[in-house]
């Protein structure tokens, strides 16, 4: 009924292989795009904004970054929170140094510098495999914090080591610091995460992507069929921070407009990022966005259920709120390991065939 | 698309939950839950008691019901964010997130939205400039004062000097442990005491080291800035090694009835305050009368008159205050959050008001000006007494070292101008 | 002696007494592990839930409590009963035990042959669980846990030591903590009663074959639920050990459940296979981090805890990529 697929002949190899070859899926995402750009501004209160979009695409980015990793590469990482720290204060550093910079270039470079601190944190994983390397990266977590907390430098030597957001502008419009407009910031990431998101995807299904899914798969047999484990495990690790980094960097830039690293970056993060990708799926492009979907919007619409809706005392609300989010996780777990993406993916099947499921 | 669907479910929820006030509005953002649950539940308690007290026996403030919509946030500082955000709109007075990480955050975004933000003994510091931070009041006390307090106490012990002294500070290593360390080096310079500094990192359950370290050098005094577990493992820590524990001096929020379970390993341990102890106040017989008898009190009534406990009432009571000033200064009932920050930049804190409230005594006397949004920084000094399992104040609220401490906050709150393009206020 | 040698000495023994301390948590991570596969992120956490249970029993307090209150307006905490030490301990065995089956029942057994991945997931979705439902019931202020353990330093060692060092110089004798040492002798009596118990009994031999090979063990007629079971009320057990000893340094409190933090880089080092590995990880991780710190820590400028073990583990992992002790990982195509 709604998956026509009679009829839609392709006939190029380009449209062959383009991403959404069903023409239902196709309008589908067309019409997600024009929502997320035209209609959700124009309804988007300042809550809305920042309480629930914002960081919606904030982590989905970050998810997105962590699922080349884990999803695609294979290589478990616990430092997804020290990572986001570097690309936070590399765009403070950035944006105090060099005043005039726009928002996207400091992003973009935030990241890149992050990519490269990653790639020498990724290092140990030609080595260590599995759980270890999860505790390995751990290392890279705790001691990134405890660097930028540590040395004065990187937050130009305020009394409490909190960095914040100057006000910056693009095409006349305020996007970090108070003033910005809710809706500004939203759109800004919003860029972002289907830039990224579109970079992912590509990346995913060409060559530097096989060569990852390889390794995951198997790193010796990728090896023997000549899969260099140095490079795609590095490159892995270096586009994963880039991301993560952009992540951190809109974090800190946009979405809260100060930070402090220990208790905004701890190890915490990292474990709500890994969950975000678990639940949503790995090795999804998809996924990565509703894993973060269900991490950010549920302890939300818990809390406004709970305390909001049924009038609950806010600690009973929030020990509730522990005990549901983690039941959830293990009722998801049981019912469909591989994830919020798996299901629709299912779904999806049967709508193909459905109303006419033989 | 399921996101869309949540979102719209979520937005729904919101819209229905959104409660209609035509009442004060001091939203509480609390955390019951988490590493910091046991400091943030008996503050939260006594800031809503306070106001339930003053909508059950004076009906509200100036005849206005007070309303305490409390949100949780884990002191964590994105949740911050989201209470934040989720609360303002309902026509929200002022704000006490007591997280200095939570501070932070709100800062500009209260500048931006014309509301006041409240740091009772906590947050920024330098906020005290009330010219370049239009919002945010840090009254009666903040970190420096209070270092600089110890270090009078310690002078005072001492016959008037701490020339030559080696003090140790141990310090809870963030935002919030190393706001000191800028005014104690200066003080280290200026009174000739050298200081030695000790970090511990979140949660700090493990300082073996650290206390390793104070046992082989032996400073003289040591300044505990803590928070959470980090208090109790080194006040525990502290009596192992038989350190003399009235050398030893607490920040206030390493002064709690929490830290001191340790019971007679803790006797004689110091700590800064800036309200009085105890419960022996007519206040609280009204507010057994009117909030805990009937039913009402926000916790189980468990915390009544405990140190977390007196600090959120106290900081209530200062908001109450600011708000009647408001009602005061503009001559309407229903104040706005503007008001709101107009009444507590002319806040009078008298020994009469104080009485007044039934609190005679509780706290300093002070005056907040435009230019001076932290009063004169008077401190006291509160001792723990194992025996009778309790606090008691043995110093007076007196002021600290405050030329060089202004100084430093003008240089601070300069810089955050600078940085931020702030003009500073002419006044 | 020279007091600074003597001070060295004294730094790596409370080194050694902390990663005894470390080793108490990693030990139930390896239990479980080796048993089935699954990375237990819930260990801090049972180690948490324990000792709540422990001193919600012993204090009588009425479990639920603040949620019946909220319901029903009721204001009641305590039954008013002191239950002795060692009955209340005896009980939170029990609730442990009860914990094990539950999880078997309800998470692991839906969950067999699944990707360790997912199962480490799933331990953390209990984690989270675990946390609300003990604060809900057994609320979430602090506790002082009072188990009749000695603690303080000990002086006898500190006067006997006092004459070592030469004279003149200053030096207050060794100090070591009398927990640590009682924490010591529990770890080391812990160890051995666990490798008699799995060397010598008919259910520690079913075990060990569970830990080798699941398929062979079942296709014996060893029931995996039964051992999982078995293991997971051990592990239980384990972590109210933990809770004991570090809810007697800090009280019993929320952060209690961080410490699985500090087992993570002994586990890696000790390799997660091997319970000797999980104490001599603990030994060496202690005393490195504790050294560090006392010689280049102060240097620039310290609290380098936290990130020096997992970079000591990550060090020897370099090296020996299953840990210490682990087994030997053998990769075909």
């Amino acid at each position: 009924m709604f998956y026509r697929e009679s009829g839609d002949f392709k006939k190029t190899y380009q449209k062959d292989n383009q991403t959404f070859p069903i023409k239902f899926d196709r309008w589908r995402y067309y019409f997600v795009m024009l929502v997320a750009f035209i209609v959700v501004p124009m309804f988007l209160t300042d809550y809305m904004a920042n309480a629930v979009m914002t960081p919606f695409l904030v982590w989905a980015i970050a998810a997105l970054g962590l699922n080349i990793l884990v999803g695609y590469t294979g290589q478990l990482s616990l430092g997804t929170g020290g990572f986001m720290a570097v690309g936070a204060y590399a765009t403070y550093k950035l944006m105090t140094a060099f005043p005039g910079m726009d928002m996207v270039s400091v992003v973009l470079l935030s990241g890149l510098i992050t990519a490269v601190v990653g790639a020498l944190f990724g290092l140990p994983s030609l080595r260590i495999k599995g759980f270890y390397l999860a505790v390995a990266t751990l290392a890279a977590q705790f001691f990134l914090v405890w660097l930028l907390n540590k040395v004065p430098w990187f937050y130009n030597y305020s009394a409490s080591g909190q960095i914040s957001a100057p006000q910056r502008e693009m095409f006349g419009v305020i996007i970090t610091g108070p003033h910005a407009t809710p809706v500004a910031g939203y759109l800004f990431c919003l860029v972002f995460a289907v830039g990224l998101a579109w970079v992912a995807r590509n990346l995913t299904r060409g060559r530097l992507g096989r060569s990852w899914m390889a390794i995951r798969d198997m790193d010796i047999a990728a090896e023997i069929i000549g899969v260099n484990p140095l490079a795609a495990k590095l490159s892995a690790f270096a586009v994963s921070s880039f991301f993560v980094g952009i992540a951190g960097s809109l974090f800190f830039s946009v979405y809260l407009g100060a930070a402090e690293v220990t208790e905004a970056f701890g190890i915490s993060v990292s474990f709500a990022v890994l969950f975000m990708v678990i639940i949503g799926g790995l090795g999804s492009i998809f996924g990565s966005f509703i894993g973060a979907a269900f991490m950010v919007l549920m302890p939300v619409l818990l809390k406004n259920i709970l305390v909001g809706g049924m009038g609950w005392p806010t600690d009973l609300a929030a020990h509730f709120e522990f005990i549901i989010v983690g039941g959830l996780i293990l009722i998801f777990l049981i019912v469909e390991p591989h994830g919020l993406a798996q299901m629709a993916r299912v779904l999806k099947e049967k709508l193909r065939l459905w109303p006419f499921p033989h | 698309m399921k996101f869309t669907k949540l979102a719209t479910i979520a937005l729904t929820t919101m819209a229905v939950s959104a409660p209609v006030v035509a009442d004060l509005v001091f939203p509480s953002l609390s955390y019951r839950t988490g590493p910091y649950a046991s400091g943030g539940a008996p503050y939260a308690d006594g800031y809503a008691d306070y106001f339930t007290l003053l909508n059950e026996r004076d009906g509200g403030i100036g005849g206005v019901k007070t309303a305490v919509p409390e949100c949780e946030t884990g002191y964590n500082t994105a949740k911050g964010v989201e209470c934040y955000e989720a609360t303002k709109g309902d026509g929200a007075l002022t704000y006490q997130p007591l997280s200095t990480g939570i501070t932070y955050q709100l800062i500009p975004k209260t500048m931006a939205d014309d509301i006041p933000l409240m740091t009772q003994g906590y947050g920024r510091t330098s906020g005290a400039n009330g010219k370049v931070f239009s919002h945010v009041f840090n009254f009666p006390a903040n970190y420096w004062s209070g270092a600089s307090r110890i270090i009078n106490r310690i002078k005072e012990e001492n016959s008037g000097s701490a020339e030559g002294r080696n003090i140790a500070l141990v310090y809870h290593n963030s935002g919030y442990g190393k706001e000191p360390i800028t005014t104690l080096k200066a003080l280290a310079d200026k009174e000739g005491f050298n200081l030695t500094l000790i970090p511990v990192d979140h949660p700090g359950q493990e300082q073996k080291s650290q206390w390793l370290q104070i046992r082989r050098e032996r400073p003289d005094n040591i300044i505990l800035y803590g928070w959470g577990v980090m208090n109790q493992v080194a006040l525990k820590e502290a009596a192992n090694i038989r350190y003399p524990m009235d050398q030893m001096f607490g920040i206030w929020w390493s002064g709690t009835d929490n830290d001191a379970l340790e019971g007679m390993g803790s006797h004689g341990y110091k700590a800064a305050t800036f309200h009085n102890v105890g419960s022996d106040f007519p206040v609280y017989a009204d507010i057994q009368k009117f909030v805990v008898d009937a039913g009402l009190a926000a916790g189980d009534g468990s915390n009544v008159g405990t140190v977390l406990y007196n600090r959120g009432m106290y900081s209530a009571m200062l908001a109450a205050s600011g708000a009647a000033k408001a009602q005061e200064i503009h001559g309407v009932k229903d104040i706005t959050s503007g008001m709101m920050r107009d009444g507590l930049e002319a806040l009078d804190v008298t020994d009469a008001l104080m009485a007044a409230a039934g609190m005679p005594e509780f706290g300093p006397e002070f005056t907040v000006s435009c230019s001076n949004h932290g009063g004169p920084g008077d401190v006291g000094i509160q001792q723990w007494d194992a025996n009778d399992r309790q606090w008691k104040l043995i110093g007076g609220f007196e002021a600290p070292d405050t030329k060089l401490i202004n100084q430093l906050i003008k240089v601070d709150s300069e810089a955050y101008a600078a940085e931020n393009n702030i003009t500073p206020r002419d006044c | 002696m020279s007091a600074d040698f003597l001070y060295i000495i004294e730094v790596i023994l409370n080194g050694l007494m902390a990663g005894v301390m470390y080793s108490l948590v990693a030990l139930g991570f390896v239990l479980i592990f080796k048993a089935s596969g699954i990375f237990n992120y819930a260990q801090g956490v049972m180690a948490l839930f324990a000792a709540l249970t422990l001193v919600g029993i012993q204090t009588g307090q009425i479990p639920f409590s603040h949620l019946i209150n909220a319901i029903f307006g009721t204001n009641m905490h305590h039954f008013g009963w002191q239950v002795p030490t060692i009955i209340a301990i005896l009980l939170t065995v029990g609730v442990m035990v009860l914990f094990a089956i539950i999880v078997e029942r309800y998470i692991l057994h839906h969950l067999v042959n699944q990707e360790p991945i997912i199962l480490f997931m799933a331990t953390i979705g209990l984690a989270y669980f675990m946390e609300g439902f003990g604060d809900i019931m057994w609320g979430s202020d602090i506790k002082t846990l009072d188990v009749g353990l000695p603690s303080g330093g000990s002086l006898w060692l500190e006067e006997y030591t006092l004459g070592w060092a030469a004279e003149g110089e200053n030096y207050y004798g060794m100090y070591l903590d009398k927990l640590d040492m009682v924490a010591s002798l529990v770890a080391i009596v812990l160890v051995v009663s666990l490798t008699i118990f799995s060397q010598y009994t008919k259910t520690g031999r079913a075990l060990r074959a569970v830990a080798d090979d699941h398929q062979a063990a079942l296709s014996v007629g060893i029931s995996l639920r039964t051992i999982w079971v078995i293991v997971w009320s051990i592990a239980g057990f384990v972590a109210l050990v933990a809770g004991i000893m570090w809810g007697a340094k800090s009280g019993v409190q929320f952060s209690l459940s961080l410490i699985a933090l500090k087992a993570l880089p002994v586990l890696m080092l000790g390799g997660f296979t091997s319970i000797p590995g999980a104490i001599i990880g603990g030994l060496i991780i202690g005393v490195g981090e504790k050294l560090f710190e006392y010689s280049i820590g102060p240097l620039i400028g310290g609290a380098t805890e936290n990130w020096f073990a997992y970079v000591l583990a990550l060090m020897f992992l370099v090296f020996r990529p299953q840990g210490l002790f682990g087994e030997k990982i053998i990769e075909r195509v």
